[in-house]
């Protein structure tokens, strides 16, 4: 299965529903920490130029605020394609993007177990 | 003996790409009873329906089948040339091999092989067709607009200057509809009441017309040319012959705090009051919700004050009743509730309003008398902070959105691209000094000078226009909106702090237009909006024989298109009132009256009230009389759908031309 099929699969989104108004990232809190920004997210993938996605640390900056899936006019989704391509990309071989050794220092007394939980499930194999 | 005919057209290629139209011409001649069978390019076509009638006369034929389109299109085509060439219209018959058959059907073999069978079946059909004589039915002269907005006022306008009677009702205190709230008006920026006000005024002069403002439509009954139709007036409590609109008392009326719905909210009016000075009629109303006297039994002032005489507290609702040949629906459209568009922030401040409002804002008989004002400072207008320096409009708001948006709306409203350029350039005009943003997804200003007009906004006055989408407005404390939008372009995400945000709110038909539609039995699409009898051929009409539609009703438009359409509902409308008679349709419910047990199934279903029941004596075998109660058909009522012959557990209904018996001959011969 090639990239573009693998995250429309994971995320259940279909790309061409979007009518490129921009609402999602008007609306995204994370704006100016991404390179790709959702809107682009939605047509990249649609367009099938996934590489720069797998690269691009944008996927790391998403908060999951689901405010771009509230506000899209069109019923896109588009967090649920940043988080395919997420899922695509650390599925990828040596991906890790966090490593067990790396946390300790992350980590500080308020941090709460859920976050390093979440933490691994979505940044590591 | 039966002498039928079989014609197959081969519409160009619609059918003859996937029908063998030659296969189907040979296999009729296999069916018993048909004499000629043929073949041709364009049934339709002058030479088509000459080819029928010529084989008509020669073969002396008993019956026409043509294999053709739907008999939506053409049935009465073909039925007219039958006519001519001396068969009654009745012993013909379409078999719908194109919208049933070769539009649906992608190979040779099935497509041919279904209309085959679709020949057969309207072979079977004709056999027991009987020649039918439509009735006639008298047509009443007068016709009825429901809506008082532009679309109704032109349409009354016209039909009265063909000199046909016209009635307006229109549920508010005035007609004028929306366009009497709107400042000035595309693309040409003339001022809406001067170019409504003279038409209303037109309305009320013309002896042809008669306005029952206030008023509802309470239920219809009949068909066309012959419509009943109740009309409850609500209590206005003045009367409406004697005020002369001279506002004594609304001088003094001590009840000042009533929200006023002509300034959609921005400011108050008392609970008698005028709507606006241009109002028709030109009398007041009081507001029972409010009035003092009405709701605790104290005040009454403005009666003491009325030079005429004409409050009268204890009015009531009256219901009249009058007979009309055709109806129009005009009920318009309102801009949907954005309360739920949180992000937004139209609920969280005064300053976020929707275009609409701007209009009023921006009128000279607004709540600022015409100076552009942040609304939270309409109660301190001349505050230098009052006015507005930057300005954001966002477009689209509730259109072109799906369902995951609860109230919004599939369709583009289609007007609000070009009153945002309006509004746009209005506002650089009279105030250079302001900043004035407009995020658009589209434009969309097709339209004679249209495009013209917006590119104006932008390269004369100076309008940013940023592609992209507003995300979040957020009310700061400093009184100011912060707007957080998308610029598409330059891929980045803009922070604007404005004055003022307006929002071009989606349009939607009136609440009321659902019920309208029932009683009239007018089909309405899923948004509410009224469906024309063809959305190409048959724009102004309803489905329902005799119901025309005018304006926002029918689907979003603007003031030209509007009046537009008004004019051609007009037409249609007067093209029944020249008649006398009109020709009804002979394809009516008949009951067997020796086989109908009185059982009422049939009446509880007839839509159109055709249905009555009556004690008749029946000679018994034994020679006895019995008196049972049997169901009659009101043909100039009925309208043939066939509702009261499936409903009848006797079988004692049934439709002329299209007889259970010939249903069940075309059953039979498509499974044979
Ligand atoms: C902000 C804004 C700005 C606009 N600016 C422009 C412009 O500059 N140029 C332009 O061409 N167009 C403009 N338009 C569009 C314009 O308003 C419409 O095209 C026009 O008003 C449509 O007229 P109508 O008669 O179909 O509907 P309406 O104006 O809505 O009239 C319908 C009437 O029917 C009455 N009614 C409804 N239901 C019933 C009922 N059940 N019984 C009795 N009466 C009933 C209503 O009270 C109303 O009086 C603008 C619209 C908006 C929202
Ligand atoms: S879910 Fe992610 S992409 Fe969507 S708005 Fe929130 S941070 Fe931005
Ligand atoms: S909000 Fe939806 S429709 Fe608009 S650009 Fe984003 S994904 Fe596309
Ligand atoms: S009676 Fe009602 S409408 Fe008349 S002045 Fe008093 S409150 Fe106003
Ligand atoms: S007319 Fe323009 S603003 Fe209105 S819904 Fe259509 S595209 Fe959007």
């Amino acid at each position: 299965m090639d990239k573009r099929e693998e995250i429309l699969l994971i995320s259940g989104v279909d790309p061409k529903k979007c009518m490129r108004c921009g609402k999602c990232s008007a609306t995204c809190p994370s704006y100016d920490e991404m390179e790709y920004h959702p809107h682009q997210f939605v047509y990249m993938v649609e367009t099938g130029n996934i590489e720069p996605l797998l690269e691009s640390k944008s996927l790391y900056k998403c908060l999951s605020c689901f405010a771009c899936i509230e506000r899209c006019p069109r019923d896109v989704e588009p967090a649920k394609l940043v988080e395919a391509v997420r899922l695509c990309a650390i599925r990828q071989k040596g991906a890790n993007h966090i490593k067990a050794e790396d946390v300790p220092e992350l980590v500080d007394e308020d941090t709460p177990q859920q976050l390093l939980m979440s933490v691994f499930r979505k940044y590591s194999k | 003996m039966h002498r039928i005919g079989v014609f197959v057209c081969h519409c160009g290629t619609n059918i003859a790409a996937t029908v063998d139209v030659k296969a189907v011409a040979e296999a009729a001649l296999n069916e018993t009873g048909v004499v000629f069978s043929a073949d041709y390019q364009y049934m339709c076509s002058e030479a088509g329906q000459t080819l029928v009638q010529d084989t008509i006369k020669e073969h002396k034929l008993t019956g026409v089948v043509v294999c053709s389109c739907s008999p939506r299109m053409h049935e009465a085509t073909f039925r007219k040339a039958a006519a001519k060439a001396g068969l009654n219209s009745y012993m013909v018959e379409i078999a719908n091999i194109r919208e049933q058959c070769s539009w649906i059907h992608k190979d040779m073999m099935s497509g041919t092989e279904k209309a085959v069978i679709l020949m057969r079946a309207a072979v079977a059909k004709v056999k027991l067709n009987a020649p039918l004589t439509p009735g006639q039915t008298p047509v009443t002269k007068r016709a009825l607009v429901i809506g008082g907005g532009i679309a109704g006022i032109q349409t009354a306008l016209d039909i009265a200057e063909a000199g046909f009677d016209v009635d307006i009702v229109e549920k508010q205190p005035t007609i004028g509809g929306k366009m009497t709230q709107i400042d000035k008006t595309f693309p040409t920026l003339d001022c809406a009441s001067c170019i409504l006000t003279p038409k209303m005024v037109d309305c009320a002069q013309n002896e042809k017309i008669h306005i029952y403002s206030y008023s509802e439509v309470e239920s219809v009954t009949g068909f066309v040319g012959n419509f009943t139709v109740k009309i409850k007036r609500k209590a206005r409590y003045i009367d409406e012959k004697k005020c002369t609109g001279c506002g004594e008392c609304i001088e003094k009326c001590p009840m000042k705090k009533v929200p006023n719905e002509f300034n959609l909210g921005l400011d108050n009016r008392k609970a008698i009051y005028i709507p606006f000075a241009q109002a028709v009629p030109k009398v007041a109303t009081i507001d029972s919700n409010y009035c003092i006297k009405l709701k605790t039994g104290k005040c009454g002032l403005c009666s003491t004050v009325c030079g005429a005489g004409a409050i009268d507290y204890t009015q009531q609702d009256t219901i009249i009743e009058e007979k009309y040949g055709a109806i129009v629906a005009a009920t318009g459209y309102n801009p949907i509730n954005i309360e739920k568009f949180d992000e937004f922030a139209y609920s969280q401040s005064p300053d976020v309003i929707t275009s609409l409002e701007l209009e009023r804002l921006m009128n000279a008989a607004g709540p600022s008398n015409g100076t552009l004002v942040r609304p939270s400072y309409l109660s301190n207008q001349h505050d230098p902070e009052a006015h507005p320096h930057t300005i954001v409009f966002v477009q689209c708001v509730g259109s072109r959105s799906t369902e995951c948006r609860k109230g919004s709306k599939e369709y583009c409203s289609k007007i609000c691209c070009m009153y945002t350029a309006k509004h746009a350039m209005l506002i650089r005009e009279k105030y250079p000094d302001t900043d004035v943003y407009v995020f658009y997804i589209d434009v969309r200003t097709p339209g004679k000078l249209f495009d013209e007009f917006y590119r104006r906004a932008v390269e004369q006055y100076g309008v940013h226009y940023i592609k992209g989408m507003v995300g979040k407005v957020a009310p700061k404390a400093d009184g100011k909106l912060n707007v957080q939008a998308s610029d598409l372009i330059s891929n980045e995400q803009l922070h604007i702090d404005a004055d003022l945000v307006v929002l071009a709110t989606a349009i939607e038909p009136d609440k009321s237009a659902r019920s309208i539609g029932t009683m009239l039995t007018a089909s309405m699409d899923t948004n509410d909006f009224f469906t024309e009898a063809h959305p190409k051929l048959r724009p102004v009409e309803s489905p329902t024989a005799g119901v025309f539609l005018s304006g926002v009703a029918q689907g979003p438009k603007d003031i030209p298109e509007t009046v537009t359409q008004a004019s051609a509902a007009a037409a249609k409308v007067i093209g029944i009132l020249v008649k006398d008679q009109l020709t009804g349709n002979p394809c009516v419910a008949h009951s067997d009256e020796l086989m109908c047990n009185g059982c009422s199934a049939c009446e509880k279903v007839c839509p159109y009230g055709a249905i009555t029941y009556s004690d008749k004596e029946f000679r018994q075998p034994d020679r006895t009389v019995a008196i049972r109660r049997v169901a009659s058909v009101n043909p100039a009522v009925c309208q043939g759908c066939g509702a009261c012959t499936v409903a009848c557990p006797s079988g004692a209904m049934d439709l002329k031309g299209f007889s259970n018996q010939q249903i069940m001959a075309e059953v039979d011969a498509i499974c044979r």
